[in-house]
């Protein structure tokens, strides 16, 4: 049976690639004695599929995974906690539910993500100013990196929503939320703080990056991937 | 001590594979420091991925952990983009455990696995916010100590280090510990380093070159001689005679992010008595000692349990030498267990016969690594004068029981550049590759093997000490020569290393410690990590010895003889000199010597010397054909071993 589990990966361990998080998965679920099914061919695998890769640095309160278990789980929220220690520090399972069986896979069913960014360098009055700019502006292009070729793309029909808040008690820095949608030619959270703030230096503007949810669309409803619960029954996605 | 991550933190998102910086890795220590422990930074000088799979440092770490009066970090060399950074900020180089800056541990201490490492050695010092000259340190620096296999010639960095020491560290590092702990408790006052290190230099195995007086006759030594009589005159390394007493690493580190030798590695022996002549571990590590196979297993068994790896490696310098081998394989998979849940064991230094690859077969389930053969050498006159006597019947039965078990690829390794080698001997490279592609055609069309070619580079402690190593022209010469006899060969690749890089690692193999101002010059001009190709300019290296007025032709190229005093006559891996001198002209003569573990005792030097003895499960060779040894082992049980299990 196929398990989707969703999980945050806050602290230190995000500076580690989406790949080592692949491999932190793999680990865990043999050090937690979890046999999962293995894929077929020369080189099995075991059958653990993930959702958008989460960049190198960026922390995340909705991470994803779909992993095909052997053996029935009748205790999920003690699953959860086997699992959590299992993994290394900075990663907590918060919600498993049993996958629809043909339900699409994560990485074509997420249709956008909401991001928290803490943005160093500007007051609120500034980010909000930037805010409101971009989102009044008819196109956004920006200049940026793919694959080794710079090129200028127009990022603004990426860019749902985008709103300034304050910062709270821990960081009085203003923070940045938005809404990104998973497009063929994504916006990384750092390409949008360039595109909103081109006169700082976005690798130190954006000084936090949390990913908050990932969305998929349900009969044209907009919902979290999973609710953070625990829920034996089947999902309904 | 306080933590430096605030800072480093902000920067890590600027430089490429930032988890190399974060530590975290399961088997991390929360390390506890106060007024009353020595606190350790082990350092390993190249990048993490290649530093933290190190098991000499993992067994150190546990080891001083371990103690109430001791605590121990780690750090690596950070990569050229974050030491940009570092520098650019005023930030130094810190441990990854806690991000603690390097200069608040009393002791750094480095492990040094090759000579092109050492320019990186003092960039860390240096990025640690000591002077790279011991001379210039003062009480409030931390002690800099540096061992492994290159520590055995420490002559080119004996003007930035404090001590190295000689040998095996699990018993010797107690001591240092010791007398740091008493320079540390009485305050580290002014000119209270030089007594420590004198109190160092009594510990046996420990070498402090600035308690030595060098004397030169134009390039010519003359004598390294102690300048107190309580100095010792010869350093002696240290061996660990029972390491069934020392299980460590008991919680190798697994780490967060892809490293080499990404899998549990656990250790079967120590030790080599193979005898090959060009090999410096096999010279300096005798005599074997096995560790027993209940510790093997249990090392194993709970280390898969509690990393999450499925995969591991036994490591020794000869793994299918290991007396309980077959027993132990079984006991890590036994009969019936599923493919899901079997361990892959992965058997490196493969010995070359057709046993040994039934053996890797039977071992590997499941995930299958490479199949690699080290023959060495192209013809079987000039594998008897380096005595790697496998004969060619030895190799090509490997290689087709290799691809009868279903292995469509095979490395083989060869030096090239060894003492007498002619050209036919070169050339014979390209057509054992070919005849064994030859082989592998009969069970597959896709049936390839990759010559890996490296050029040959004379070592301390070693019968090949006394060798001229070949020029720079002469080994691309001979790579030529491979090549072009490959070039028809279809299915052999080759590899090879450049032979400028052989150049440089010979300058400060054999070096003595007027190369220290050479490596000094290469780093300030920027040479940091010249084992990375990318990194690597051995103009830096010419230049630097012209600077210097040094000769190349002096240090690598010339050939030395018997009375010469080499730059290592001071230190001793327990060999004798006599034995080593015997062994190079036996080289010449083309005559080979026998396994000492299996046959009658020859006196290297090692076992009487140390009263020490092999220690080892079985007094007869494992099963197998000739183990690639060219001789009789079928008599064996002559030698006066110290059988497992029959101890105490």
């Amino acid at each position: 049976m196929t398990w989707r589990i969703r999980y945050s990966k806050l602290g230190k361990v995000r500076f580690t690639s989406h790949r080592d998080s692949i491999t932190h998965f793999e680990r865990a679920a043999r050090r937690a004695g979890l046999r999962v099914a293995m894929s077929q061919g020369f080189t099995a695998r075991p059958r653990m599929s993930f959702g958008l890769g989460l960049p190198t640095g960026a922390e995340s309160l909705a991470e994803y995974v779909d992993i095909d278990l052997v053996d029935a789980v009748d205790d999920l929220e003690g699953l959860a906690a086997v699992l959590s220690d299992a993994l290394p520090i900075g990663y907590t399972v918060t919600a498993i539910a049993l996958r629809q069986p043909g339900a699409v896979s994560l990485q074509e069913a997420v249709t956008a993500c909401s991001w928290t960014i803490t943005v160093d360098g500007v007051s609120l009055q500034q980010l909000t100013d930037a805010v409101e700019w971009a989102i009044a502006s008819r196109a956004l292009p920006l200049e940026r990196e793919r694959k080794g070729h710079r090129r200028v793309d127009d990022v603004r029909p990426v860019i749902e929503s985008a709103v300034a808040a304050p910062g709270g008690d821990d960081d009085p820095r203003p923070r940045l939320e938005a809404v990104l949608l998973a497009a063929e030619r994504g916006l990384r959270p750092t390409e949008l703080v360039a595109a909103l703030l081109p006169e700082l230096d976005p690798l130190d503007a954006a000084a936090r990056i949390l990913r908050t949810e990932q969305f998929i669309d349900v009969e044209g409803t907009r919902r979290p991937v999973l609710a953070p619960a625990f829920a034996l029954q089947e999902d309904r996605s | 001590m306080s933590s430096l991550w605030a800072r480093i933190e902000p920067l890590l998102v600027r430089v490429q594979k930032p988890a190399r910086y974060i530590g975290c890795e399961d088997g991390a220590v929360t390390a506890r420091h106060g007024a009353g422990k020595v606190a350790w930074l082990l350092g390993y000088p190249d990048t993490y991925e290649v530093g933290l799979p190190n098991q000499g440092l993992q067994i150190l770490y546990d080891i001083l952990n371990g103690r109430d009066d001791a605590v121990a970090e780690r750090t690596y060399a950070p990569w050229r983009d974050l030491e940009v950074l570092l520098r650019e900020r005023g930030l130094p180089l810190f441990s990854v455990d806690s991000h603690l800056a390097a200069g608040d541990f009393d002791v750094l201490a480095f492990n040094l696995s090759s000579e092109l490492v050492l320019t990186n050695l003092l960039n860390m010092i240096d990025l640690a916010g000591v002077p790279v000259r011991a001379a210039e340190r003062r009480p409030e620096h931390p002690l800099v100590l540096v061992g492994g296999h290159t520590a055995f010639n420490p002559e080119p960095i004996a003007d930035f280090i404090d001590a190295a020491v000689l040998g095996e560290g699990e018993e010797v590092i107690g001591e240092v510990t010791d007398v740091v702990r008493e320079w540390k408790a009485a305050g580290r006052t002014e000119g209270s380093r030089e007594a420590v290190l004198r109190a160092l230099a009594q510990v046996p195995g420990v070498y402090v070159p600035s308690m030595y007086d060098v004397e030169y006759d134009g390039p010519r030594l003359v004598s390294v001689t102690p300048r107190y009589p309580d100095v010792p005159a010869v350093v002696h390394k240290r061996t660990v005679a029972d390491l069934g007493a020392w299980p460590y690493p008991r919680r190798q580190l697994v780490p967060l992010t892809e490293v080499v030798h990404d899998r549990l590695n656990v250790e079967v022996f120590r030790g080599c008595t193979r005898g090959c002549r060009f090999c410096q571990a096999g010279m300096i590590t005798r005599p074997v000692r096995e560790r027993p196979l209940e510790q093997v297993r249990t090392t194993i068994l709970d280390g898969i349990q509690r990393s999450g790896y499925d995969t591991v490696s036994l490591t020794s310098l000869s793994t299918a030498d290991f007396s309980d081998i077959q027993p132990l394989i079984e006991a890590i998979n036994p009969a019936g267990c599923g493919t899901s849940d079997a361990i892959s064991v992965g058997l490196p230094s493969l010995r070359v016969d057709a046993f040994t690859v039934g053996l890797a077969a039977s071992a590997a389930v499941g995930k299958r690594g490479g199949l690699t053969f080290a023959p060495e050498a192209g013809t079987w006159r000039l594998r008897q004068v380096i005595n790697k006597l496998i004969t060619e019947d030895d190799l090509y039965g490997a290689v087709d029981a290799g691809f009868a078990a279903g292995w469509l690829r095979m490395k083989l390794y060869f030096l090239t550049g060894l003492p007498t080698e002619t050209d036919a001997d070169t050339r014979g490279i390209a057509e054992l590759a070919a005849n064994c592609v030859a082989i592998g055609k009969r069970h597959t069309n896709r049936a390839s093997i990759t010559v890996s070619l490296g050029g040959f580079v004379p070592k301390a402690h070693t019968p090949f000490q006394w060798y001229g190593q070949n020029t720079v022209p002469e080994l691309q010469r001979k790579v030529d020569l491979v090549r072009g006899a490959a070039r028809g060969a279809r299915g052999v690749q080759l590899k090879w290393h450049d032979p400028r890089a052989t150049l440089a690692e010979g300058i400060a193999s054999r070096g003595d410690r007027r190369i220290g101002a050479v490596i000094e010059r290469v780093w300030r001009n920027g040479g940091t990590f010249q084992e990375w190709s990318e990194c690597f300019d051995v103009r830096r290296w010419e230049a630097a010895m012209a600077a210097e007025g040094l000769s190349l032709d002096w240090y690598v190229f010339r050939h030395r003889d018997e009375h010469e005093v080499l730059p290592w006559a001071h230190l001793s891996a327990g060999l004798h000199e006599d034995f080593l001198w015997q062994d190079w002209r036996a080289a010449l003569a083309g005559s080979g010597i026998e396994d000492c573990r299996w046959t009658p005792c020859y006196d290297c030097g090692v076992c009487t010397g140390y009263g020490l003895e092999h220690v080892v499960a079985s007094p007869v060779a494992p099963a197998g054909g000739s183990q690639g040894t060219g001789q009789d082992l079928q008599r064996g049980g002559e030698v006066p071993v110290q059988l497992i299990g029959s101890r105490r």
